[in-house]
């Protein structure tokens, strides 16, 4: 077999994981824009200052130390204490349940009907605020995350490609757990949605809000609930990356990336977040290796947009988004 | 005949108890535009009340104003005797008190069937986390829920649509759908915003014929919303005719359909 056709499996197989934790900052997009029509510009936000909160909260780190120590001229840091991983992650998931609730009383109670640009406008006004409320609360410094999950080369695919192709593939463990963790998000949420008295009324609200209100579905109550959800994945894809590229501001950035895995799978369709999630990781991945050296290398960083504006020309609606048919 | 505390028999033999819902003095206004000046009646247990009137005469205000998608400025609403502080509309839905809309608000991505399960939303009582390991309790509870949505289903004649996504379907059965989505809910009060609007007289004989078996088989208190007079005249009980937003008119079918103000009403006598 040729060496290009080796390394390109390779290229391949990484690139799938990649998508897979693409997909889980884009299936946060996703399930808020069913549900309440916002598109959330915050989302990206929202994963690094889950992120943040399990680090801190781990570390027994005080909230606003800083602030503390400065305005009472106190020198406190740490509660000292280190809290296991599962501990962590349950007290940072009530944070983001908090911050739900929060964001829905404060903010979109009031927006309820408003243009969705307005709403939209709402989330950029929110995920800046998070991203100073998260420097403010954990410090702005790079921390490292680790809740014990694997990480490094995978030495029985490496020892298994090595004798199949005389070349042993690099694949990280954690993108392996990351991709079987996702998988079960998402077979979780297609469950939680379809088979549950709560999925029910979160399509039925996502559906008509009028005939929402008139089967007796509280509106607020389901945002929150949606608002806790995305809250939940943005913990797991803060969770991700944080573990492998370090808890830090251009996490958030990740969420630019999300853009067009959405544009590619829809903004209405769970599946489409997870199939969009992959092709952009596969296509761009594969794109550097084929065709990057011929025009200078970094594609990466611009070939996912490309792509989805190929999309929004010929199928705007993406790969999996409902029609959109305009009745004239 | 009326008997204050009692109720009622009809002429076909029905026997019509007390008062369920009882709207007194309620003015309704937009700005500075009176929808609904000053109007008192009730709707009693077991009876279809129907509430008629030319277009703009503030029906729909009416409606929305019992379930609670409009608050009066003043006026007190009494159910089933007890004094209604103001309530969402998902409030006035728990209370037992079901709609349909005029311009039909489905679930128009859910197939029928789902639509109707939403019906039930109110009155499933287990807890996420048993939903969620789907055993006992919660599991029954669905069957049960089940059971009663497909006795809707076949009691309305839409069993060979169960599984079609709404947006597929003609609106005389989406209007159906819409009737089996709050019948679904065992409703106290059934509130149909216009059920007959927009349909062809064969349709329209199809859902007189679906609103009177509903009240005779589920004894299901019914008020309705019709301009067109000829319906509402074989189907109800009793009818509060409304004009600019004033009651005109309150009594039996025989009793409106003689009352002066209303034939002026309807023929258009120039008010000044």
């Amino acid at each position: 077999m040729s060496d290009t056709l080796i390394f390109g499996m390779e290229v391949f197989l990484n690139g799938l994981m990649a998508g897979v934790l693409y997909a889980l900052v884009a299936l946060g997009f996703v399930l808020i824009y069913k549900a309440s029509g916002i598109f959330n510009y915050a989302q990206g936000v929202m994963a690094l200052f889950a992120a943040m909160t399990l680090v801190g909260i781990m570390d027994g780190q005080v909230p606003f130390s800083h602030l503390i120590n400065a305005v009472f001229g106190t020198e406190v840091h740490h509660f000292g204490w280190h809290l296991p991983a599962l501990v962590g992650i349950v007290l940072s998931m009530g944070v983001m349940i908090g911050l739900a609730w929060l964001v829905q009383q404060i903010i979109f109670r009031h927006l309820i009907g408003q243009e969705p640009i307005i709403l939209f406008m709402a989330t950029i006004g929110l995920a800046y605020f998070m991203e100073g409320l998260g420097d403010l609360m954990w410090g702005a410094d790079i921390k490292k995350l680790d809740v014990g999950l694997p990480q490094g080369i995978n030495l029985w695919i490496d020892e298994l490609t090595f004798n199949l192709f005389d070349y042993g593939f690099f694949i990280d463990n954690l993108d392996i757990v990351a991709t079987v963790i996702a998988a079960i998000l998402v077979l979780a949420l297609v469950a939680f949605s379809q088979y549950t008295k709560q999925g029910r009324a979160m399509r039925a609200v996502a559906d008509d809000h009028q005939a929402a209100l008139s089967v007796g579905i509280n509106l607020s109550f389901i945002w929150v609930m949606v608002w806790s959800v995305a809250g939940f994945v943005a913990l797991v894809a803060g969770i991700m990356w944080g573990t492998k590229s370090g808890v830090q501001f251009s996490l958030s950035l990740i969420a630019l990336k999300a853009l067009p895995v959405l544009m590619l799978g829809g903004f209405t369709s769970i599946p489409g977040a997870i199939a969009g999630g992959l092709i952009i990781g596969v296509g761009e991945k594969l794109f550097e290796f084929l065709v990057g050296p011929m025009i200078g290398g970094a594609t990466e960083n611009w070939f996912a947009y490309v792509l989805a504006l190929l999309f929004l020309v010929f199928r705007p609606q993406g790969l999996f988004g409902e029609k959109i048919i305009e009745r004239v | 005949m009326l008997d204050e505390t009692q109720g009622y028999v009809t002429a076909d033999g029905r026997k019509i108890g007390g008062v369920v819902m009882d709207m007194r003095n309620i003015t309704l206004r937009f700005g500075g535009v009176e929808a609904i000046k000053n109007i008192s009646f009730d709707i009693r247990e077991g009876e279809v009340r129907a509430i008629i009137g030319p277009n703009g005469a503030g029906k729909s205000s009416m409606l929305n104003v019992i379930s609670g998608f409009y608050v009066p400025q003043e006026g007190e609403v009494w159910f089933r005797g007890e004094r209604r502080a103001p309530m969402k509309p998902f409030e006035v839905a728990r209370q037992g008190i079901a709609r349909t809309f005029q311009n039909i608000a489905l679930f128009e991505g859910m197939s029928v069937l789902d639509n109707v399960m939403t019906g039930r939303l109110t009155q499933m009582k287990t807890g996420l986390f048993s939903q969620a390991i789907w055993r006992g309790a919660a599991e029954r509870e669905e069957v049960e829920n089940r059971e009663i949505c497909e006795r809707v289903i076949d009691f309305l004649e839409i069993q060979h649509i169960r599984k079609t996504p709404v947006s597929r379907l003609p609106y005389g059965l989406k209007k159906r759908v819409e009737l089996a989505r709050a019948l679904a809910s065992e409703p106290k009060l059934l509130l149909l915003d216009e059920p007959m609007a927009g349909m062809n007289v064969e349709e329209k004989e199809d859902m007189s014929r679906f609103i009177l078996s509903v009240n005779d088989e589920f004894g299901t208190t019914i008020a309705l919303i019709e301009h067109d007079m000829g319906v509402v005249m074989d189907l109800s009980d009793r009818v509060v005719v409304m004009d600019y937003g004033k009651k005109i008119g309150d009594g039996t079918p025989d009793e409106v359909r003689n009352n002066q103000d209303v034939i002026d009403a309807y023929l258009g006598v120039s008010h000044d």
